[in-house]
């Protein structure tokens, strides 16, 4: 006889009160497969727990955003924010795509040199170059965005050894009316600081005006601000026009957009709540369209988008390692990978999905990571069905940023899996060794372990 | 491992206990375990006939014995 699917026993108290307005949860469904490529293989194959890519979902989230501005302003162009994910492959599919390269260090840079990006057409950003990296800069001819007098200063000398003008922009802080203020990032626009840095670089004649950048924030849930910077950013431009009689080329928004995680606290999910691509192309092109340029002066808008353009295409795999009941009685379960590798657990509430059926009983639980750390939780509260060890599940929306700040700790980083639109899967960053973690460390003579 | 005396259950799952007035529902395993631990069947025989009528193994079954107990546990429905 055959016997009967089994279920792990499970009691729940029942609490009388009033309805929770949004109804109840429903509809958690197993996630088998990405891309059409089984979730059980992908872990067989590459391992537990594995990063996975959808490169369909990279140009999908591309084209779109791409649009969205285009089809709104005559001039746009993308930069590739390097530190959102920098791994090689990801960054050529942006730069097979059209996106110029954004970057903010010097490794940075020179990865986008090796990613082919021709130096014109890379963008340096961030407040720490140094002299050589300038140099290599103003030498490929890229766009180097200052961040504050010391680097203004430190180019005008440069410029006096180097056959190249450095081609510069200056970074706009600002009020946008957004809590918190990014001051951090350029010069001010409120107390002049920024007028004062483009008379200089006007009248030195010794480097060439091209852009103005502004980075006003992450995560921004807030279309105005964007208006507010775009205008900011047009003023500045149109007197530099009238008052220095120079024209700026570009105006570069920098990035921010969100993407739909849902952030820690928040009281509705975040695809119900961010705005869209849309919604900020709209205030930004309106704003440039509608402040008084000549058609043939508009400047080429640039764009440093990240987090929006592949946060939803990346996802983490993994396996439960343990269940257990906390003191309290709560059921907590201990999957593979933590907050090591998974840094936007600390300030999302990831989506996690069972990889496999089950049965209809969810159970409120608390997700550890495996470190031996007390932070090292993925989620403090989330409703899932129950867990076995060795089931697989799936995290959601991790493309951005976690493949980058990620650290070796504890654990090892695992691999990373690109699917192509065809289907096909490729390794596109094996999982690290503790070869790979010790080659670095040079052990002095006295302190060698004796054979 | 006994169950308080006074616990009300159903074949359905819904258990109520009046000493505290809490209530609970459980799934259909849930309701089988508990109405044998208060007919009084001894652990063993419970673990016995699951493992006859149910696709389970021996190791998962003791893990969720163990579970099941501190939850009952938590729950307020053991014997002191």
């Amino acid at each position: 006889m055959e016997k009967l699917t089994y279920e792990k026993p499970y009691i729940k108290k029942l609490h009388a009160g009033v309805m929770n307005k949004f109804g109840t949860r429903t509809g958690i469904q197993p996630v088998k497969q990405i891309d059409g490529v089984s979730v059980k293989k992908l872990i067989e194959g590459y391992g537990s727990p594995v990063f996975v890519l959808s490169e369909k979902q990279i140009r999908k989230n591309y084209r779109s955003a791409y649009r969205a501005f285009s089809t709104r302003y005559p001039k746009v162009q993308f930069a590739w924010s390097y530190k959102t994910n920098y791994l090689n492959a990801v960054c050529q599919i942006f730069h097979q795509e059209g996106s110029w390269a954004e970057v903010v260090s010097g490794s940075e840079y020179q990865k986008a040199l090796g990613n082919g990006v021709p130096g014109n057409k890379i963008i340096f950003n961030g407040p720490g170059k140094s002299k050589e990296e300038l140099k290599i800069a103003v030498d490929n001819n890229s766009l180097i965005h200052i961040d504050h007098f010391e680097e203004l200063n430190q180019l005008l000398t440069l410029s006096k050894e180097l056959v190249n003008k450095p081609r510069v922009a200056i970074r706009v802080n600002m009020d946008t009316g957004v809590y918190p203020s990014w001051d951090r990032f350029g010069f001010n626009y409120e107390n002049n600081e920024a007028w004062t840095a483009l008379e200089k670089i006007v009248t030195s004649g010794k480097l060439q005006l091209v852009g103005l950048h502004c980075h006003i924030g992450t995560y921004m849930l807030s279309t105005a601000a964007y208006g507010i910077a775009a205008n900011t950013l047009c003023d500045l431009a149109m007197r530099c026009n009238t008052l220095l009689n120079h024209k700026i080329e570009y105006l570069d928004m920098g990035g921010g957009f969100p993407s739909t995680n849902t952030l820690k606290g928040a009281y509705l999910p975040g695809a119900d709540t961010v705005p869209t691509v849309d919604d900020f192309a709209e205030i930004i092109t309106s704003t440039l369209l509608n402040f008084g340029f000549a058609q043939e002066d508009l400047p080429l808008l640039i764009l440093e988008s990240g987090r929006v353009l592949i946060d939803d295409a990346g996802y983490l795999l993994g396996t439960v390692i343990a269940n257990k009941r906390l003191n309290n009685g709560k059921r907590a379960t201990i999957m593979d990978f933590g907050v090591n590798i998974l840094f936007t657990s600390f300030w999302y509430e990831h989506q996690i999905s069972p990889a496999q059926d089950f049965n209809p009983h969810n159970e409120n639980m608390i997700i550890y990571g495996p470190l031996c750390m007390n932070i090292d939780v993925i989620r403090e509260s989330i409703n899932l069905p129950l867990l076995n060890t060795g089931d697989h599940v799936v995290v959601h929306k991790v493309g951005a940023y976690n493949m980058t700040q990620w650290m070796q700790f504890i654990t090892l980083r695992p691999a990373v899996v690109l699917i192509d639109e065809q289907q096909r899967t490729h390794l596109i960053r094996t999982n690290e060794t503790l070869h790979y973690t010790e080659e670095p460390e040079v052990m002095p003579a006295h302190l060698r372990p004796s054979k | 491992m006994k169950i308080k005396s006074d616990i009300a259950t159903s074949e359905n799952g819904f258990i109520f206990n009046p000493a505290t007035g809490d209530s609970f529902s459980g799934n259909a395993m849930a309701a089988q375990w508990l109405l044998a631990m208060k007919n009084g069947k001894p652990e063993e025989d419970i673990k016995k006939d699951i493992l006859e009528k149910y696709n389970v193994s021996v190791e998962q079954l003791e893990r969720d014995w163990d579970d099941w107990i501190v939850q009952l546990k938590e729950a307020n429905l053991l014997e002191n």
